[in-house]
């Protein structure tokens, strides 16, 4: 009978496949990508090579308020979308100091700076970002490195 | 009332699978348009106050003087030497962590590593990744089991040299 119904269905135009192995497999693709989507990568950028580090490992809890300072290879600052010198990077720091006072609880001196640094700038250079910051109150920094394969030594 | 009564008498009642379908490849396309492999990263933290170490209030912790790591670069930026106090120790970080260990001891209880210091003094023109590496082997190291081990927590930069 099931194929009676099959020949008068393709008569009509109308056949139908079975749909259920291909809306798994979809559902399922769907979970992986949204399962592994880093929406954090908001403060990575493509001109930034990091170091690597074998002991680099992603923090357990969040820094406390952490202002990240992308260093390139050139020796530039880029910060919130802006490309500064490092001479001229007191501007945008002050006003990061101003928000943070301005907010009950939080204070120029808890905040960390992380500076991710490419890895062909200058040494030099990241000590003149620390120097920078430090002129403006910020105390604690933070140096990031991509997690290199691990071995024991 | 009657289309309903013509629907549930049927054998089969037919779903519409299309915008469901439409919708679940939409959800597909958009998340392998923005996957992108991120390898996790991790942060050093450096102590860098502002009050000079002879300025600042001396605290109650054991006070060791920090352990001077120089870093000399070639003219291109690359590592020449690497020299922990007076020692020299070539180019090679893995002597430069054996070093660190030795002085520091990783077992010999929490107080001396807790209170040790590095200092390190690189030349200005030297690529970060050397510095990276420096600041690596004198934080710990990679453990039998895969795990970290901890050696010095306190890193700090010297004064920053004048560019060449």
């Amino acid at each position: 009978m099931p194929k009676q119904k099959e020949r008068v269905r393709a008569r009509s135009g109308f056949a139908e496949g079975d749909m259920t192995p291909m809306i798994d497999m979809t559902f399922q693709l769907i979970a992986f990508f949204m399962v592994l989507i880093n929406f954090t990568e908001a403060d990575q950028h493509e001109r930034i090579r990091l170091p690597t580090s074998e002991l680099a490992q992603p923090p357990d809890a969040p820094l406390e308020d952490a202002i990240t300072l992308q260093l390139t290879k050139e020796g530039t600052i880029l910060l919130g979308g802006e490309e500064f010198a490092i001479e001229r990077l007191g501007v945008p720091l002050r006003r990061e100091r101003e928000v943070l006072e301005a907010t009950p609880g939080k204070s120029v001196g808890r905040a960390t700076i992380v500076i991710r640094a490419d890895m062909r700038a200058k040494a030099g250079r990241v000590q003149e970002v620390i120097q920078e910051c430090q002129k403006t109150g910020f105390e604690r920094f933070a140096l990031r490195a991509k997690q290199a394969e691990r071995r024991s030594s | 009332m009657k289309v309903r009564h013509s629907e549930r008498s049927g054998e089969k009642v037919q779903l519409q699978m299309t915008p469901m379908i439409d919708i679940v490849f939409q959800l597909l396309v958009f998340f392998i348009m923005t996957f992108k492999i991120v390898s996790p990263e991790g942060d050093f933290n450096i102590r860098m106050p502002i009050a000079a170490p002879s300025e600042g209030i001396p605290d109650d912790e054991l006070q060791i003087p920090p352990i001077i790591v120089r870093l000399r670069a070639t003219g291109t930026g690359h590592l020449s030497e690497i020299r922990m106090g007076e020692t020299p120790l070539g180019r090679d970080f893995g002597e430069l962590n054996q070093e660190v260990r030795r002085i520091v001891g990783d077992t010999t209880g929490p107080n001396i590593q807790d209170a040790a210091e590095v200092e390190i003094d690189a030349d200005y023109g030297l690529q970060f990744e050397y510095v990276m590496d420096a600041i690596t082997a004198v934080s710990g190291y990679v453990g039998p089991e895969g795990n970290v081990i901890r050696v010095c927590e306190k890193i700090k930069f010297a004064p920053p040299r004048p560019e060449p």
